[in-house]
C-alpha cells in the first residue's frame, strides 16, 4: 500500500463509507442470491405481512417482499448512477479538451453552451428535459447527465489550458513524444484526478435527483423495484405502515451519505487545496 | 449604482430571448405536429382537409421564423395557448397556482438564511467544541437526506405520532411549517457550512487583527468586519439555492399536496401537455432571472469592489 492510499484510508469515516458502498454494491451484484424471492411477485394474502424469519422486512401493500425490492433496487440505483457518471465524464472530457486545445471560436461557442446549462438550477433543468423527452428511466439518465456535464467540461478546459504550456509537457514534446502518448501519459492523469474529485462530490447529489424524479413518477416505471418508487408506493400508508417508507429512505440516505463521505476523502487525498465549501 | 443595475438588465434581455427561442424550437421538435394536437383538443376528426385548415388557422404554413415571432408576440401579451387537458388558457392557470409556490419558496429561503447565519457563526466562534462538531455533523447528515423522504418523516413524527401539525394542504402558518422546513434543508446545511468556513477564513485576515488592535469591542469586530465580509459567498449560494428550491418545490408540493405551480406542471409533464410545460418554463425562467438580478444588486451593495468596477477605477 502506498503512503497516499494509507492516508486516504486512515479516517474512520472513509472506511465506513467504503464498507457501506461495498455492502450496497454487493447487494446489487448478488441481488438474485441475496434474495431469492421475485421482487415483483404479488401475493395479496400476504398484504402488509409483518417481519418474519423468511421475510425479514415484511411485505408491502401488494404482498411483495420488501427485502427483495430493496435488494433489487440497489442494482437499479447503482446502474443509473454509473451511467450518468460515465456520460458526464465522457462529455466533459471530450468537449472540455476540445475547447481547451482548439481555442478560438470553438472554445467560445462551447463555453457559451456550458454557460446556458450552468445558468439553470439543476433539478429544474432536469424536470424540463424530462418534460420534453417524456418520462422514463433512460430519459432521466440523459436529463440528469445534461444538467451536470457542463461543470466537468469547464474543469477539463481550464486544466487543459493550464497544462498545455507547462514545462514538463513541452519537454516531453521536444523529446519526440507523439500526440497520443503525450495526452495519455502527461495531460490526462492530472485531469482525471480532478474529475474524479468532482465526481465524488457530485454522485450523492445525482442520486438524490434520480430518486426524486422516480418518486415523482417520471423515472423508473412503477413495477420495477427502485427506492424512490418504493417511497412513492408507500406514501399512502405513512399513517398505518410507516416502516414501508423507512427502509427505502434509509437506503437512499445511507448510500448518498457514503458517497459524500467518499467524495470528501477523495478530495482530501487527491487535492487538498480545493475549496471546501462546494 | 443605477448604471450598474441598468447594465445588468441590458444583459438579461438577450438571454431571455435566447431561452424563449430554445424553448420554442425544442418543444416544436418534441411535440410533433401542433395541428394534430389542436384537432385532438377540439375533438375534430383528423382528416387531411381538417389538418390543412388547422395549419392555416395556426399559422403553421408560414416560415418558422415568422411563427416564432408570432408566438413571441402573443407570449409577451400573456397568451400561451390552451392546455391540452383542461382546455383553459395556460397563462391564467400558471398565474393562479404561482403565489402558493412563491409563498413556500420564500418561507424556505427565509428559514435557510435565518437559521444558517446563527448556526454557522456559533460553530465558527466555538471551533472544535462539541457545538461545532454537532453543527458540522448535522449539516453533513442533512445534505444526504432525500427531501421527499424527510417530508414523510416530518409528517409521520409531527402529524401522525404527535398530532401537532396538519399533514397536508395550504392555509395558515401551521400548514406552512413542515413543507418549508423540508424545502429549506439542503440550502440550510450548505449555507451553515459556508458561513462557518468563510468566517474562519476571515478571522485570519489582517484587517481583523487591526480592528482588534484598535480596541474595538469583540461584538463589533464580529458583526462589522467578519460577518459582513462573509456574506458575499452566502449571497452567491443563496442565489443558486433559490433556483434549486423552485425546482425542489415540485417535489415538496407533491409530498404535502401543496396547491402550487410545481404540482400543476408535474401533471402537465406526465400528460405531455406542452403548452403548460412551455409557459411554466418561461415564467420560472423570468422569476429566476429576476432573482439573479436581485442577488447581483445585493452583491454590489455589500461589496463596493463590484459596484465600482468599470467606472474609471483600476
Amino acid at each position: 500500500m502506498t503512503p497516499r492510499t494509507a492516508a486516504f484510508l486512515r479516517p474512520w469515516s472513509t472506511r465506513l463509507a467504503l464498507a457501506l458502498l461495498g455492502l450496497v454494491l454487493g447487494l446489487g451484484l448478488l441481488a438474485p442470491l441475496a434474495s431469492p424471492r421475485d421482487p415483483n411477485l404479488v401475493d395479496v394474502d400476504r398484504k402488509f405481512a409483518p417481519p418474519s424469519w423468511e421475510e425479514p422486512l415484511g411485505a408491502d401493500h401488494l404482498g411483495r417482499s420488501v427485502l427483495a425490492r430493496i435488494v433489487h433496487g440497489a442494482r437499479v440505483s447503482l446502474l443509473v448512477v454509473v451511467a450518468i457518471l460515465g456520460l458526464n465524464m465522457a462529455l466533459g472530457l471530450s468537449l472540455g479538451s476540445l475547447a481547451g486545445f482548439a481555442g478560438g471560436r470553438v472554445d467560445a461557442l462551447l463555453m457559451r453552451i456550458c454557460d446556458v446549462f450552468l445558468t439553470f438550477p439543476t433539478f429544474f433543468l432536469a424536470l424540463f428535459l424530462v418534460g420534453l423527452l417524456g418520462p422514463g428511466l433512460f430519459n432521466v439518465i440523459l436529463a440528469v447527465a445534461a444538467t451536470h456535464w457542463a461543470w466537468y467540461a469547464r474543469l477539463t478546459r481550464g486544466m487543459v489550458l493550464g497544462l498545455k504550456h507547462r514545462e514538463y509537457v513541452l519537454a516531453a514534446r521536444i523529446s519526440g513524444t507523439g500526440p497520443v502518448r503525450l495526452v495519455t501519459r502527461h495531460v490526462l492523469p492530472p485531469i482525471l484526478a480532478q474529475l474524479l474529485v468532482m465526481a465524488g462530490l457530485d454522485v450523492g447529489h445525482m442520486m438524490l435527483h434520480v430518486a426524486g424524479l422516480s418518486f415523482l413518477g417520471l423515472g423508473v416505471k412503477p413495477p420495477t423495484p427502485e427506492w424512490g418508487v418504493m417511497i412513492s408506493d408507500a406514501r399512502q400508508f405513512v399513517g398505518s405502515h410507516p416502516e414501508l417508507i423507512m427502509y427505502p429512505g434509509l437506503m437512499i440516505f445511507l448510500t448518498v451519505m457514503a458517497f459524500n463521505l467518499l467524495g470528501d476523502a477523495l478530495r482530501d487525498a487527491l487535492d487538498p487545496g480545493l475549496d471546501h465549501g462546494h | 449604482m443605477a448604471r450598474f443595475v441598468l447594465n445588468r438588465i441590458a444583459v438579461l434581455i438577450p438571454m431571455l430571448l435566447a431561452v424563449s427561442l430554445v424553448v420554442f424550437v425544442m418543444l416544436r421538435v418534441a411535440q410533433g405536429d401542433p395541428a394534430m394536437a389542436y384537432l385532438r383538443l377540439s375533438q375534430i376528426p383528423p382528416t387531411d382537409e381538417a389538418l390543412a385548415r388547422a395549419r392555416q388557422l395556426l399559422g403553421l404554413d408560414r416560415p418558422l421564423a415568422a411563427q416564432y415571432l408570432a408566438w413571441l408576440r402573443s407570449a409577451l401579451a400573456g397568451d400561451f395557448g390552451r392546455s391540452y387537458v383542461t382546455g383553459r388558457p395556460v397563462f391564467g392557470e400558471v398565474l393562479h397556482y404561482l403565489p402558493a409556490t412563491l409563498e413556500l419558496t420564500a418561507a424556505a429561503l427565509a428559514l435557510a438564511l435565518g437559521l444558517s447565519l446563527p448556526l454557522g457563526m456559533a460553530a465558527a466562534l466555538r471551533k472544535d467544541t462539541a457545538l461545532d462538531n454537532l453543527v458540522r455533523g448535522g449539516s453533513f447528515v442533512g445534505v444526504s437526506l432525500p427531501n421527499f423522504w424527510l417530508g414523510f418523516l416530518l409528517v409521520w413524527i409531527f402529524s401522525v405520532r404527535l398530532g401537532w401539525l396538519p399533514p397536508l394542504g395550504r392555509g395558515g402558518l401551521e400548514r406552512l411549517v413542515l413543507p418549508a422546513a423540508t424545502l429549506c434543508l439542503m440550502s440550510l446545511c450548505i449555507n451553515t457550512r459556508l458561513v462557518r468556513t468563510s468566517l474562519l477564513e476571515n478571522m485570519g485576515h489582517r484587517f481583523i487583527l487591526y480592528a482588534r488592535a484598535r480596541g474595538l469591542p469583540e461584538s463589533v469586530v464580529v458583526r462589522k468586519h467578519m460577518l459582513k465580509n462573509s456574506l458575499i459567498p452566502v449571497l452567491t449560494a443563496a442565489g443558486m439555492h433559490l433556483g434549486e428550491m423552485l425546482g425542489g418545490a415540485v417535489v415538496v408540493e407533491s409530498v404535502f399536496a401543496w396547491p402550487g405551480v410545481g404540482r400543476f406542471a408535474l401533471s402537465a409533464i406526465a400528460n405531455r401537455d406542452y403548452p403548460v410545460i412551455q409557459c411554466f418554463m418561461l415564467v420560472m425562467t423570468v422569476i429566476l432571472v429576476l432573482c439573479n438580478l436581485a442577488v447581483d444588486v445585493l452583491y454590489a451593495w455589500v461589496d463596493p469592489r463590484i459596484r465600482l468596477r468599470g467606472e474609471g477605477r483600476p
